[in-house]
């Protein structure tokens, strides 16, 4: 599976398209991260447990957007886009969507 | 009485650190964008038609950063009065070049050359919480183009 956010593959074509294709992720954090946290908040930086925990759901948006691709029988899912939102207090939800094709 | 001492020691923890750990990031982050110069990062939204076949990658860089306690004072401040919120801008601007640097990390143990279509996406990632927590999400991500090595008999 090729996965580019350019909306063309250099050097091939497409030769059918297949539609959005979409995943989804929300995850909470869980307590002792949280502590780790407000410590931080105090002092300032980077919150290396949040980088990893959104980096984590956002590979199993991918993923899930993946398997949706396989599914339709693609080979490359083209002009891949995320997003995140705050859903609720404490999670995050990560989102991922592209347009499936098939290259020749 | 209490609130007040633990509110100047928040305060004074908050503006050492702070400082001390923006200096020591900015130092980082300007040593790292040298050394990834030259993998240029465009925000174009195609390659050159004229660019040969080539492997592409997606290639992402992430980062969830705070701001210290010091600061998130000082901008509450700012905020009665209006005006630039410097420590939020600063924030941001670090946040945003250490994801790109982390993409371009990525795309450098790729063997990339260039990365393609950059998209920056922001997000406070903690809203709701009664302004306790002020971070922010900052991920970049685009296309990485790695060379495709010709074996010398297609020369």
């Amino acid at each position: 599976m090729l996965l580019t956010n350019l909306e063309i593959v250099p050097g091939r074509a497409v030769s059918q398209h297949l539609g959005l294709v979409q995943g989804n992720s929300v995850r909470a954090k869980h307590v002792g991260r949280d502590i780790m946290a407000s410590l931080k908040n105090i002092f300032g930086g980077e919150l290396r447990g949040y980088t990893e925990l959104l980096q984590e759901s956002r590979e199993e948006a991918v993923s899930r957007m993946v398997e949706q691709a396989e599914m339709a029988g693609a080979n490359a899912v083209l002009n891949i886009r995320f997003s995140t939102s705050s859903v609720t207090q404490g999670a995050a939800e990560l989102y991922a969507y592209g347009t499936a094709v098939i290259l020749d | 009485m209490y609130d007040l001492i633990i509110f100047l020691i928040l305060m004074s923890l908050g503006y050492g650190f702070g400082r001390v750990a923006e200096k020591r990031h900015y130092k980082s982050i300007l040593e790292r964008e040298t050394a990834l110069n030259r993998i240029p990062a465009i925000v174009l939204r195609l390659p050159p038609p004229s660019l040969k076949p080539q492997n592409t990658e997606l290639v992402m860089g992430s980062v969830v950063i705070s701001i210290d306690y010091f600061k998130r004072i000082a901008a509450g401040l700012r905020s009665l009065v209006g005006g630039r919120m410097m420590s939020y801008e600063s924030l941001l601007d670090r946040a945003r070049r250490e994801a790109v640097l982390r993409m371009k990390e990525q795309a450098d143990a790729l063997g990339a050359n260039m990365v393609f279509n950059i998209k920056m996406e922001t997000a406070s990632i903690s809203k709701g919480r009664k302004n306790k927590i002020g971070s922010v999400e900052v991920l970049a991500y685009g296309t990485a183009i790695i060379p495709v090595a010709v074996p010398i008999q297609q020369l």
